[in-house]
């Protein structure tokens, strides 16, 4: 088995300012008060996740899944221990992609993927499919500023998951599609993780954990909580009792593949 | 897992995704610069989509390259050269003033805006993993792409006044143009970061860029600095790469278009340019090692600060 994903004992210093100019910082030094303060949003953390896996990543808000995908996708670097991965990475971060305002659809298509390591020819072959799933219309030529939050997640989704890649991460993408574009997700991430790609998954929605993933990651103020099976896990977070009775049944995710209206009711 | 089925479908699968022989690296980019030139195709979207987004929403567009450096041409022309009589007894005041406008203004140019250029690619920055050397480096070449009509203009108005070329007045362009560039895009590394942190560092740029316009030969020869200064503040004034880039290209542009080249590059230009022009490129690249050190060094901080 090849090693994806290696975490260890990786911590993220966030320094937190309580003011911002000069006049308020020199009042609260002569008053003796506090400036900053730093806090762990990762802490000290460590987990290994193997390719084609898929693991759930749950938690409060604020228990630092964001930052922790944020740390396993390059955009930020661990303060201390060490997160390597192998191979290309994709997905969304924190709801949304990684979009310009003034761009239109189609450039920040392309900047998008161009970003996430795709040729302009790569690129220019999956462009039509990108456009298909992600179903905006004539806002294709229009700055994504001016998109609804739907279109921008719509966009975002379509270009990582049409990404050729080998880690998938996906943060909250089903949080404001609406039900038939969710449905298109479930099925398209379910794809891409029988595909081989490593998947992780953040979600509030244990229905959608329960079938896309046999593993859980649970984080509680940025550290590792829990590391096991999937069901144990979401009982851990206590989310199990929106489970319905087949979830509860089924060992992996793997056993189902179809997405009931029913199991995406339960996403909101 | 996929792997323990065995079937030849999943089989087929588990080939493309394998692995085994890609080591396990770290996300992240850390090369530096060198990683901005390997990742060439995303450098130039962004450089294009800057090029295109500069002049967005207005009727002439492009125009407003030509017109931007032509109306500041004027009003220096015209209250430096004509009013305050900076152009009496000097030849062709209007093409070495413009020569020195050029290069001085592609400089404050990538350091104005790449001191602003990471806070205004928060979008990006905060999710995406992108050397993020590249956009300071992006708005560096977005200037010099607006360099070239203003090339044009310089020589159309130094063939006007009877420009002769010469091969080491075009190498002295050259120079000066890649003097401008480390320079310029070491400042915007160092200051980017800075202006990601506080964001008064934008206003501090716009300050220094004031006092760069004056401190160079642009609007005034270099042979008043050297006539009413003493030797060693006209040492110090040389220890500047912008004033040495504005002086090479007065050398290649303004030289050319005087009655007799060599009497007006004696008189006008400092003795042993070139060994000033080396010094001053060695200074240039030793500060941009410098700035690379120093923005690798607090660019960790920057996504969890924009």
């Amino acid at each position: 088995m090849v090693t994806s994903i290696k975490v260890e004992n990786a911590t993220k210093v966030f320094t937190k300012r309580y003011h911002k100019t000069f006049k308020q910082m020199t009042v609260a030094k002569l008053r003796g008060n506090k400036i900053s303060d730093t806090f762990n949003a990762v802490d000290d953390v460590t987990f290994e996740i193997q390719q084609g896996e898929s693991v759930g990543l749950m938690g409060l808000n604020g228990s630092g899944k964001s930052t922790l995908l944020k740390l396993i996708n390059g955009t930020m670097r661990p303060d201390m221990g060490s997160v390597l991965t192998r191979g290309r990475i994709a997905g969304l971060i924190a709801t949304g992609a990684g979009f310009h305002p003034q761009l239109t659809g189609r450039e920040n298509v392309y900047l998008n993927a161009a970003i996430l390591g795709m040729t302009e020819r790569e690129t220019a072959r999956k462009f039509d499919e990108i456009v298909d799933f992600a179903d905006i219309g004539d806002f294709l030529d229009t700055p994504v500023g001016t998109y609804s939050s739907g279109m921008y997640s719509r966009l975002g989704f379509a270009v990582a998951v049409h990404v050729d890649s080998d880690i998938f991460l996906a943060d909250e993408v089903l949080a404001v599609g609406d039900k038939p574009f969710k449905k298109k997700c479930m099925q398209k991430m379910q794809e891409v993780r029988d595909s081989g790609v490593t998947l992780v998954y953040v979600s509030h929605a244990a229905g959608s954990v329960a079938k896309m993933c046999e593993r859980v990651i649970v984080l509680e103020k940025g550290k590792l909580g829990f590391d096991g099976p999937a069901l144990d896990g979401i009982r851990y977070v206590k989310y199990d009792d929106e489970l319905s009775p087949e979830d509860r049944g089924s060992s992996s995710a793997a056993a189902s593949m179809s997405v009931t209206d029913s199991e995406l009711g339960a996403e909101i | 897992m996929t792997e323990t089925t065995g079937s030849t479908g999943t089989q087929a699968l588990v080939d493309r995704h394998r692995l085994a022989d890609v080591p396990l690296a770290s996300p992240s980019a850390h090369q530096g610069l060198l990683e901005v030139f390997r990742r060439r195709y995303v450098l130039r979207l962004l450089v294009k989509r800057e090029v295109q987004g500069r002049y967005e929403g207005s009727f002439l567009g492009f125009l407003w390259s030509y017109i931007n450096p032509l109306s500041q041409f004027f009003i220096y022309w015209f209250f430096m050269g004509k009013i305050l009589g900076a152009s009496h007894g000097f030849e062709n005041y209007p093409v070495h003033m413009f020569a020195g406008l050029i290069i001085v203004h592609f400089f404050t140019e990538t350091f104005g805006a790449g001191t602003r250029s990471l806070v205004g690619n928060k979008g990006l920055i905060a999710k995406m993993s992108v050397p993020r050397e590249m956009f300071p480096v992006a708005t560096m070449l977005v200037s010099l792409w607006h360099v070239a009509p203003q090339i044009l203009i310089l020589i159309g108005v130094g063939i006007m006044e009877g420009w002769q070329p010469d091969m080491v007045g075009m190498m002295c362009a050259v120079v000066a143009v890649l003097i401008a560039m480390i320079l310029g895009t070491a400042l915007a590394l160092l200051f980017s970061t800075a202006n990601v942190f506080f964001r008064d560092f934008g206003s501090f740029v716009g300050i220094i860029n004031n006092y760069v316009r004056f401190a160079v030969p642009m609007l005034y020869p270099f042979s008043l600095v050297r006539d009413n200064l003493p030797t060693w503040v006209t040492h110090l004034y040389l220890c500047d790469p912008v004033a040495i880039a504005c002086l090479l290209f007065q050398r290649a542009f303004w030289v050319g278009t005087t009655a007799d080249p060599t009497r007006s590059a004696a008189e006008t230009l400092p003795d042993h340019l070139g060994l000033w022009t080396l010094g001053n490129l060695i200074a240039a690249v030793l500060i941009l090692v410098v700035a690379q050190r120093v923005f690798q060094k607090f660019e960790n901080k920057v996504p969890e600060r924009l």
